[in-house]
């Protein structure tokens, strides 16, 4: 055999198993963080008002500000339209690599083609305006630190390397799905031989090794946030709000 | 001239009564600090009288604890982004200009110290990993911004997941002073209601002195037998006033007897508890439990029925509270924390004023209303002034959008820093609310909050807004035709 195939050979496994390494720091990092935001108890109501008396009330506005960010478009309107550009933009560009997970594709998936491509410039355009902001604006250059580069930078090398070889210099898009699903059904083949989309894809698993210990945990948090998705039920009856690890102390008043 | 430094204020005027933020100045209000707490409080209120040894691990030992026992702070600590959207919202920086007083780069203080100490970014470089040692300089810059901040909780209005600084703010007062390190204001207000009762630190005779002297004086002046009741047993209601209602905000506590007395209703003020405010929302949770259950306690003492808090903002914060900290309250009718302004609203729908307001008694007055932090944003009390106000004054206005209900600005003094070497940081922090009553043109300026009104006559002469502070109550009583 020759060195090179050699060499291909120790790339690919060492490939595959960063990839199932990344999948997994991914996914027990994320869980691990959520379950322990999950069960730390909030000692006293913590609700920011106004507020909504019902969980339900208090479940729209946790859905509200998922998906149109009201308390930034209060702060600032500019960063809102970049931010939420910038999230559109990242859900649409997610969900189209359905078509890179699923076989067969669903229609809606394929029905995206056209539109496909103006949302990764959008992305990109959203992370220059990002960037842009970070540097240009007195605060906000104050308050950056180089995680928040580093995240900027990430994400927008990987938009860019997405763009190339899906666009420009094409990679075989039937390569990636063949690697891609051998990874998701365990018969693991090897990757496609195109370099700027090994690079796109060592760039997304640094990233899901990345995004357990970093800012873009925001995207768990975003759910759990006290002062946001508690009712405010002071007043109501039979809602007393009772401190998980101080019951004893706040049952000592009820009656003699 | 002021008798303190005025290098920390910024003195630029407000566009149509909203300030622009202000260029940066850094370290601008690096030196405003708090006096440092005396030993015979702290020792008063169960905390070290000094540094203790090994602070350092012990500082980051209470850290985690804290981390474990409070959701909001585990999250707080890793979700922030940095996006800046609070960054130009806090009083504090509008007034200075230090960018140390954005409320994210407050909060970074305690995060940079969460990387090193609690996470995988604390074996990277700092500059990689964001992260600071906590160390006798780190130690400093929280002692100083941890007590620029009045835990007002504009910040989280605007913040996209509704990071509350109140929460940080909090923790990091709580960490401070397991370790040694807490102010001479709160330490001393606190250990004064051990002592005394209140916040004030007003003895038992005084207090009932007060209350004799104001009966006599309302005799004289309404022609009635207006009563103030002090430790009777058996009243109907108990009130949980501030004790500066009783001392300073005469207007206030006169307002309470002449409604009740309006209204036939039997109350009582408890010497044992005559403080709705409670400081150790400012220190620690053990004392904040402490002080709230004082009302409870003062309750069973006097057998009242209801309980009724003042007009008192932290109090109210402290009253949201009350259930959890104290227990349930289901032997009082209502079963819940129930505010002077709710009580006032709920009889004026029942028509027990109808046709008894006369509104041309506050005709001297434009009247206007700040919203102090905490019935907005933690307490759900931002109609019921207003509904009383417009029942009692004809001449009302409100200020600009940006700056009321719910983005109301912060008095400039509350959160334990109502102190006077703090004055520079309170005038400052004080700017945005003076200026948008200025521009309103007001005389009157209506709120229902004691940090407030002792707050707000000193920062509306430092800016030059002739008006007059008062209770909301204050005008109400006015037009109540006995």
């Amino acid at each position: 055999m020759e060195t090179s195939s050699v060499l291909w050979n120790l790339f690919s496994v060492f490939l595959t198993g960063l990839s199932y390494f990344a999948i997994l720091a991914f996914g027990v990092g994320l869980i691990g963080k959520l379950i322990g935001y999950i069960r730390t108890p909030m000692p006293w109501p913590e609700v920011v008002t106004p507020a909504p008396e019902t969980e339900g009330g208090a479940v729209l506005r946790v859905i509200g500000d998922v998906l149109i960010f009201p308390n930034l478009f209060k702060a600032d309107r500019l960063l809102w339209v970049g931010a939420w550009v910038f999230h559109v933009a990242l859900a649409a560009i997610l969900f189209r690599h359905l078509r890179y997970f699923t076989y067969p594709v669903p229609g809606i998936v394929l029905y995206m083609e056209t539109v496909a491509l103006l949302f990764g410039y959008l992305f990109g355009l959203a992370i220059l305006f990002l960037l842009w902001r970070r540097l240009a604006l007195p605060r906000s250059l104050y308050i950056s630190n180089l995680p928040d580069y580093f995240a900027l930078a990430l994400l927008g090398a990987i938009a860019g390397t997405g763009i190339l070889v899906s666009y420009w210099l094409h990679v075989n898009i039937v390569d990636v799905k063949a690697f891609m699903l051998g990874l998701l059904t365990l018969n693991p083949v090897e990757p496609p031989k195109h370099p700027l989309f090994l690079l796109h894809y060592f760039l997304v698993i640094t990233l899901l090794i990345y995004f357990p210990s970093s800012k873009l945990l925001h995207a768990g948090g975003v759910f759990l946030s006290p002062s946001r998705n508690q009712p405010y039920q002071i007043q109501k009856p039979g809602k007393r709000y009772v401190n998980p690890w101080d019951k004893a102390g706040g049952t000592s008043f009820t009656g003699d | 001239m002021p008798k303190f430094d005025e290098n920390p204020i910024i003195k630029d005027p407000a566009i149509e009564g909203v300030l622009n933020p202000p260029i940066l100045r850094e370290h601008a209000s690096v030196k405003v600090r708090s006096w440092p707490s005396k030993p015979k409080d702290t020792l008063a209120i169960d905390l070290p009288t000094e540094r203790v040894p090994d602070w350092q691990e012990k500082a980051i030992a209470k850290f985690g604890e804290l981390l474990d026992k409070n959701k909001a702070l585990r999250i707080y600590m890793d979700i922030c982004v940095r996006c800046g959207a609070c960054a130009d919202k806090c009083q504090f920086y509008l007034g200075t200009g230090d960018p140390q007083n954005f409320p994210v780069a407050r909060a970074e203080l305690m995060r940079q110290v969460y990387r090193r100490y609690f996470t995988p970014a604390g074996k990277l470089p700092a500059e990689v990993g964001g992260w600071a040692e906590f160390d006798e300089a780190m130690l400093e810059k929280w002692y100083t911004y941890f007590y620029q901040c009045s835990e007002c909780r504009r910040c989280s209005v605007f913040c996209p997941y509704g990071i509350d600084t109140a929460e940080i703010t909090m923790a990091a007062r709580e960490i401070m002073c397991s370790i040694g390190v807490s102010t001479k204001y709160v330490t001393e207000v606190v250990a004064k209601v051990y002592e005394q009762g209140n916040n004030l630190g007003i003895p038992p005779a005084a207090w009932k002195d007060n209350c004799e002297f104001l009966e006599e004086e309302m005799l004289a002046e309404r022609g009635k037998p207006i009563r103030y009741p002090v430790d009777e047993v058996g009243a109907d209601v108990l009130l949980v006033p501030p004790s500066a209602d009783n001392f300073a905000n005469v207007d206030t506590m006169i307002g309470y007897g002449i409604l009740f007395h309006y209204l036939g209703i039997r109350w009582t003020t408890s010497t044992y508890c005559n403080e709705g405010g409670n400081f150790g929302l400012f220190l620690n949770y053990q004392n904040l439990k402490k002080v709230n259950r004082r009302i409870i306690d003062a309750a069973r003492m006097l057998k009242v029925k209801t309980i009724i808090w003042g007009e008192c903002g932290h109090a109210w914060r402290g009253a949201v509270m009350t259930p959890t900290l104290s227990g349930s309250m289901d032997m009082f009718n209502p079963n819940y924390p129930y505010h002077i302004s709710q009580f006032m609203v709920d009889m004026l729908r029942k028509g027990a004023f109808q046709g008894r307001l006369d509104k041309s008694a506050n005709d001297e007055y434009l009247v206007t209303y700040h919203d102090p932090c905490n019935p907005a944003r933690a307490g759900q009390l931002l109609d019921e002034p207003r509904e009383l106000l417009r029942a009692c004054v004809n001449r009302f206005v409100e200020m600009p959008a940006k700056t009321i209900r719910e983005k109301t600005y912060c008095c400039g003094a509350g959160g334990g820093l109502l102190t006077d070497e703090l004055m520079p940081i309170r005038m400052a922090g004080g700017k945005p609310r003076a200026l948008a009553v200025k521009y309103t043109g007001a005389n009157f300026l209506a709120t229902i909050c004691a940090i407030c009104k002792a707050q707000l006559p000193e920062s509306m002469h430092y800016w030059d807004v002739p008006v007059k502070v008062g209770g909301v109550i204050d005008l109400f009583t006015k037009a109540l035709i006995l």
